[in-house]
């Protein structure tokens, strides 16, 4: 269970630019949880993962999973725990080194005591191997491959594995398929739905397709100047259409859900 | 003219290693180390106190542990404290100057007159004949580059090379991008560190200002190595393109010498030129192919 409590932050605090990301943020998500968050340019999408995964510290509140503050603890611990996906396909992996050295570096987080001089066995590379298969694309087979030759789906799908190979107890996915075209976009969340549903990890999906946001998961946050605006589960969120999202929002938010890049439609 | 092929080989073979460091802290780690040149002395002044009071083997395994603490104070420095890298290594290698002369007991150089060194010591073996110091110095070369190829394919090495190419990918595969930058940078000095040590012990002598501009230089021979090799392909062709690069350079620098085309105070020049045009090279490649396609596109519409 993730329990957020509180969390505020401002970028550039007494200055012009200032901007209040998250106002006083609490967010309790509980084991298996599939939710999905949209919201306006700049609600604070981001900066929420980003204060979830440690990327930094936010300027007050606590943030506990499983019981455990981890407020203070710096990304590469959390990481161990905490899955992260972006929308940019070149964030998540090494572009330099082979399909089977990325997996390699993934599963750094399968044992904290493993020899650092040790090297990859045969077993491991089996297991990788057995893993793309699942992807079914045909990676399994280009093991010594550098990323960086690889389609932007393609990476995108080997990070989603990455993520996902040692499962997380939380796994962020901020726009993970945004910057795919549609036929990848659609593979990748298919690929999405069956792991998490596979290891029941729990999931927060940050998406600006507003379709996703109702039928995907179980739950739907929206999110305007660093508030939750609207909260969905259950009963609510049963037979939502896209149209009762959006005026739900401009009646919390007092504004109409001005994203510039949201999909009204599939 | 066999003389000086040897020299050319040996001092390839030992100022490879000053590459390799520069290989595994500028192309691996995306980082420009400017602990280079105090670390060599650094290993230089200790192998050869070392040497001179008896201790010529022990003073390389010094002269190792002194580089890595060099680099230990640069990684420090960048990783802890926020300082930039290129002025980390600035920082520690103006320090260093003391800490040489302290090695060297207060003194700006200091020569080994009879006492043996590693040279001398295999010479007496009689292995290699008059080839014993290029093949010591080859030999030496040869394992540091296995060693390095083998350290890059481990878990921590895998890490290293992760943290150069994508560190936003580390940070989020739970590997801490300090701890790898500071574990490269120590391996990567003591690499610099036993070159200065060896280059001591074969020239029987430590000077303070021996290496000035050796970050240059190593930079410029890994640029030839690869150049060559096409070394950018695969880290083995990239550590061998180390090795072949000195080589390259240590022959170009004996013929410089011998037939004064160029003075060789001229030298340090045109290695500063050659670095500079070769890091140069992509960005003026890019510039030349735009202002091209500017000139034929605006001829075609005239």
């Amino acid at each position: 269970m993730l329990e957020i409590q509180n969390i505020s932050k401002v970028f550039n605090p007494g200055t012009v630019n200032e901007k209040v990301a998250l106002d006083g943020l609490s967010l309790t998500v509980e084991d298996g949880d599939f939710i999905t968050v949209v919201g306006s340019n700049g609600a604070g999408k981001s900066t929420l993962f980003n204060a979830i995964s440690g990327v930094f510290l936010a300027d007050s509140g606590r943030i506990l999973l499983d019981g455990e503050n981890i407020t203070f603890q710096p990304d590469y611990v959390r990481s161990r725990y905490i899955g992260r996906m972006f929308q940019d396909p070149l964030k998540g992996t090494a572009p330099h080194m082979t399909i089977e050295e990325n997996l390699a570096l993934a599963y750094l987080r399968a044992d904290k005591n493993t020899n650092p001089l040790s090297r990859i066995t045969r077993k491991e590379k089996e297991l990788f191997k057995e893993k793309l298969r699942m992807l079914d694309m045909g990676l399994e087979g280009r093991m010594n491959t550098p990323v960086g030759t690889l389609s932007g789906g393609q990476r995108q799908a080997l990070t989603l594995l990455m993520a996902t190979l040692v499962p997380p107890k939380i796994l962020l996915l901020d726009e993970h398929t945004a910057a795919l075209d549609p036929q990848a976009a659609e593979k990748i969340m298919a690929l999405t739905k069956q792991i998490t549903d596979a290891n029941h990890t729990t999931c927060l999906m940050v998406t600006h397709n507003l379709k996703q946001a109702v039928s995907i998961g179980n739950r739907t946050l929206m999110m305007a100047n660093g508030h939750i605006v609207v909260d969905l589960k259950g009963e609510q969120r049963k037979g939502l259409t896209i149209q009762d999202l959006m005026n739900l929002f401009k009646e919390q938010a007092g504004k109409e859900l001005d994203n510039d890049r949201i999909l009204l439609s599939e | 003219m066999l003389h000086i092929a040897q020299t050319a080989l040996s001092l390839g073979c030992i100022y490879s290693l000053v590459a390799l460091a520069l290989f595994l802290s500028y192309r691996v780690l995306d980082i420009a180390d400017l602990t280079t040149d105090g670390c060599f002395v650094l290993g230089m002044a200790v192998s050869v106190s070392a040497a001179v009071a008896g201790h010529p083997v022990l003073g390389l395994f010094e002269a190792i542990l002194a580089g890595g603490c060099a680099g230990f104070v640069t990684a420090f420095l960048q990783t802890r404290l926020g300082v930039p890298s290129i002025i980390a290594g600035i920082i520690t290698n103006t320090g260093l100057y003391t800490i040489n002369l302290m090695a060297m007991g207060w003194s700006s150089n200091i020569s080994i007159i009879k006492q043996e060194t590693i040279f001398t010591l295999f010479r007496a073996t009689g292995i290699g004949g008059s080839w014993y110091a290029i093949l010591l110095a080859g030999l030496i070369a040869i394992l540091c580059m296995i060693l390095m190829r083998q350290f890059l394919k481990t878990r921590i090495g895998l890490s290293i090379r992760a943290t150069g190419d994508n560190k936003d990918m580390v940070s989020a595969s739970s590997i801490n991008p300090k701890f790898m930058v500071t574990v490269g940078l120590i391996f990567a000095n003591c690499f610099t560190a036993l070159s200065g040590a060896i280059a001591g012990q074969l020239q029987k002598s430590a000077d303070i200002n021996a290496g000035t501009g050796i970050v240059v230089i190593g930079l410029a021979t890994l640029i030839i190595g690869e150049t060559v090799l096409n070394g950018r392909r695969s880290i083995e062709r990239n550590i061998a393109a180390c090795l072949v690069g000195n080589i390259i350079y240590r022959f170009i620098y004996a013929i410089v010498l011998q037939t004064r085309v160029i003075p060789i105070e001229g030298l340090k020049l045109m290695t500063a030129i050659i670095v500079a045009a070769a890091i140069a090279a992509p960005s003026i490649k890019a510039s030349l192919a735009v202002k091209g396609r500017a000139r034929r596109e605006l001829k075609d519409h005239a």
